[in-house]
């Protein structure tokens, strides 16, 4: 019976990628495709593989391309902000955040207290849905299934949060540039109360299945080591840098929306292997939690939105009264705010790394350039160092620390 | 009347043929993990613990398309993509369907450009569309009840007119 | 400006022959192509700019010959001294071509791999130059300004019929 009909890889595409080996037929190269459980999302992986041993890992992206960057340059500024939401669909409000705040650096906008100490907590509660997921998906491949099923309980309470304030679960656009949409329902504050006085106790649930346990340790510990200096060469940033001992985290280094005015701490190990990734990880949901509850008791009363009209369109109950907010209005729904002809990059913190916008105006109504410079880019081009010399079942738990999204990779 | 009458309590039913497979079809169908984007988290909340889909016959999600009945297209399907979907759809074996998830999968969703399959109807046939972006996990329980009342009305095709 | 910056600004002006621009409080300093990969590797070892934070690249579709028409621009971020600085090479000419940076930093390999794959500027010492996030048999450069959205008309209810009878619909 001839094998002919099985297709094989063929080397030729990789060629200058692959060890001698491969050319030779010694080794086998093996297709982890894009349809995988455990590639969180669709990443292709071209593995040269010695029995069990990878020897070359070739990451294939761009399954999920989906041109949002040219797509952005024939919208107005306020519309494309809807497209920014489907980037990195863990943390639909950290995009949100970091598009406002370019478009507020570019066009020279500021934001009243109360909006800034609202774009902190939602953005921290984001923070803590996105690390949340990422726990349940890395213990649902290294097979800690009941994880998966607490983390997604946790979850939905945050998404009856985001709910109730913008009307969606996930894609929320709730920033708007200058503030926030709309103010916060009563409820709120005793929605996000309960939940914080509730988070404490069910991490220390999960700490306690994971942390200290044997099986966890022997498939985590001195798996895929990060040095500090290999990191920085290769643009990796975000809790995958900080746990190779880089203490860089641009809430600190570089405050925004008002992150200076709250004490917290900045979790660093210094091993670099996924058993530190995953430290790094756990500690910030905690100290995320303290972020969000120092900025609910400290939450100023005020406005939610700018008062420049150039740029804020006017509340509904104006129109009636007034003729320049309905000049305005009209304006800025029938063309949007001109923007000066000029580029500027502006980038925040989001639970991967650094999120950054580079956003070109020239003049008119629609931006001529976005580009996201997307933190789980730059983290998966680091993956072929780190995996060599390993299993193929290591490279799923090194895969799962990394934290990639393949929305932010494929933009 | 007839032979229900005569057999009384010894617990038979009668039934059609159709009815027995339809309903066999129904209560336990696999479906195929084909998340790629966003939808697919809330695919994923739709199995978790609190919009449980287990309750429907659909306990597990099954990577290999060889073992599974529903191909639940989540997320958006790119140009580099629609080939590994059409693959992906030949080598599910017979009865199987399709539920589009989403408004990128239904429609193209919000991406009207170069990169995106406008309509994941472009590619495979579809049975059921859940609008939605992303849909909850109530809609998507709602598109995989609708699916079961399509099912269930299905008839046999007879192989030698087909 | 940072005194620090306006000391680097200085060393780049003479060395390189830069000119810079600030807007607001970020420093933008343009360097011709062919002394980018000097300027990266002063910038790196001398002055700890140890983070290639972005590169990317823009189009602006000229209305003269004189103008270029690609910026490449690279983002580098000082970790230790806390700086950012922004460098803009204009590709001039026909040929689209830049020497990589991959030799001094190595995220560079993808950034640039994208770069050449959404706008077709070509860097002279690639390692691997293949297309990354579109098929290998795609045609063209969809980030340039002379290439189509892609749109395709929405169906409402007054053209539904129109716009049915063209969509390639697959039947089994």
């Amino acid at each position: 019976m001839s094998l002919d009909h099985l297709q094989e890889i063929p080397v030729g595409p990789y060629k200058h990628l692959v060890s001698e080996r491969a050319i030779h037929g010694e080794t086998m190269i093996l297709n982890m495709g894009p349809q995988h459980p455990s590639t969180h999302g669709v990443l292709r992986l071209v593995l040269e593989l010695d029995g069990e041993v990878v020897i070359n890992c070739i990451p294939e992206i761009g399954y999920l391309h989906t041109g949002i960057e040219k797509n952005m340059e024939a919208k107005t500024y306020l519309k494309a902000e809807v497209m920014t939401d489907r980037l990195d669909y863990m943390n639909n409000m950290g995009n949100n955040l970091a598009y406002v705040m370019a478009v507020e650096k570019l066009v020279g906008l500021d934001v009243p207290p109360r909006a800034q100490a609202l774009r902190v907590i939602l953005t921290e509660l984001q923070r803590i849905a996105s690390h949340l997921v990422w726990l349940g998906t890395t213990a649902l491949d290294l097979a800690a299934m009941s994880v998966f099923l607490y983390c997604f309980r946790e979850r939905e309470i945050i998404l009856d949060i985001f709910e109730m304030v913008s009307g969606q679960r996930m894609m929320v656009t709730y920033f708007r540039p200058g503030g926030v949409w709309r103010d916060v329902p009563v409820e709120f504050e005793s929605a996000v109360r309960d939940f914080i006085k509730l988070l404490p106790k069910r991490l220390d649930e999960y700490e306690a299945l994971l942390t200290r346990n044997p099986l966890w340790l022997d498939r985590t510990v001195g798996i895929g080591k990060l040095e500090a200096a290999t990191a920085l060469q290769y643009g990796v940033t975000g809790p995958t840098l900080r746990a190779s001992g880089v203490d860089w985290d641009l809430r600190k280094a570089r405050p925004y929306t008002g992150y200076e005015n709250y004490e917290f701490d900045v979790p660093v190990e210094t091993k670099g292997d996924t058993y530190a990734r995953y430290l790094v990880r756990v500690r910030e949901l905690r100290e995320s939690l303290k972020i969000v509850e120092q900025a609910l008791n400290k939450l100023p009363m005020g406005p939610v939105r700018s008062d420049d009209r150039k740029f804020v369109p006017p509340p509904r109950s104006e129109l009636g009264t007034s003729m320049e907010a309905l000049i305005h209005h009209f304006k800025l729904w029938t063309e949007g705010f001109p923007a000066p002809k000029n580029s500027i990059y502006s980038a925040v913190e989001s639970p991967r790394g650094e999120l950054g916008v580079y956003l070109e105006g020239d003049g008119g109504p629609k931006p001529y350039r976005v580009h996201w410079r997307t933190p789980s880019f730059d983290n998966l081009s680091v993956l072929p160092k780190i995996v060599k010399g390993h299993l193929v079942a290591d490279l799923v738990a090194i895969l799962a620390s990394i934290d990639i999204v393949l929305g932010d990779i494929d933009r | 009347m007839g032979v229900e009458e005569k057999l009384g309590d010894m617990g038979v039913v009668t039934t059609t043929l159709e009815t027995a497979v339809n309903w066999a079809r129904t209560n336990a169908m696999w479906p195929m993990l084909f998340g790629l984007a966003c939808c697919a988290i809330e695919m994923m909340a739709a199995q978790a613990s609190n919009y449980d889909m287990s309750r429907f016959g659909m306990e597990l999600m099954r990577p290999s398309p060889r073992q599974s009945d529903l191909m639940i297209v989540a997320g958006r399907v790119s140009r580099k993509m629609a080939p590994v979907l059409r693959r992906l759809y030949d080598q599910m074996p017979e009865p199987k369907w399709v539920i589009a998830m989403g408004d990128c999968a239904s429609c193209g969703g919000v991406f009207n450009n170069y990169a995106i399959v406008q309509g994941v109807d472009e590619v495979v046939p579809v049975d059921v569309y859940v609008a939605g972006c992303p849909p909850r996990p109530e809609a998507l329980i709602h598109g995989v009840v609708t699916l079961f009342e399509k099912v269930k009305g299905e008839k046999f095709k007879d192989p030698a007119k087909a | 400006m940072d005194t620090k910056l306006e000391q680097i600004v200085k060393v780049l002006q003479e060395k390189a022959g830069a000119t810079c621009e600030e807007f607001r409080d970020e420093v933008h300093v343009f360097i011709p192509a062919g002394q980018i990969v000097d300027v990266l590797t002063f910038l790196c070892d001398e002055h700890q700019f140890s983070l290639l934070s972005a590169m990317t690249a823009v189009d602006y579709l000229p209305q003269d010959a004189t103008q270029p028409r690609f910026h490449v621009i690279y983002q580098l971020t000082s970790l230790v001294q806390n700086l950012s600085i922004q460098l803009r090479v204009p590709v001039r000419g026909d040929q689209f071509k830049v020497p990589t940076a991959t030799s001094v930093f190595e995220s560079a390999n993808w950034r640039e791999r994208e770069i050449s794959d959404m706008f077709g500027i070509e860097f002279e010492g690639h390692p691997d130059p293949r297309r990354i996030l579109l098929p290998d048999d795609w045609e063209g450069h969809p980030l340039r300004k002379d290439y189509p959205l892609g749109y395709e008309e929405p169906q409402f209810t007054f053209n539904f019929e129109e716009i049915d009878v063209r969509k390639p619909y697959v039947k089994e």
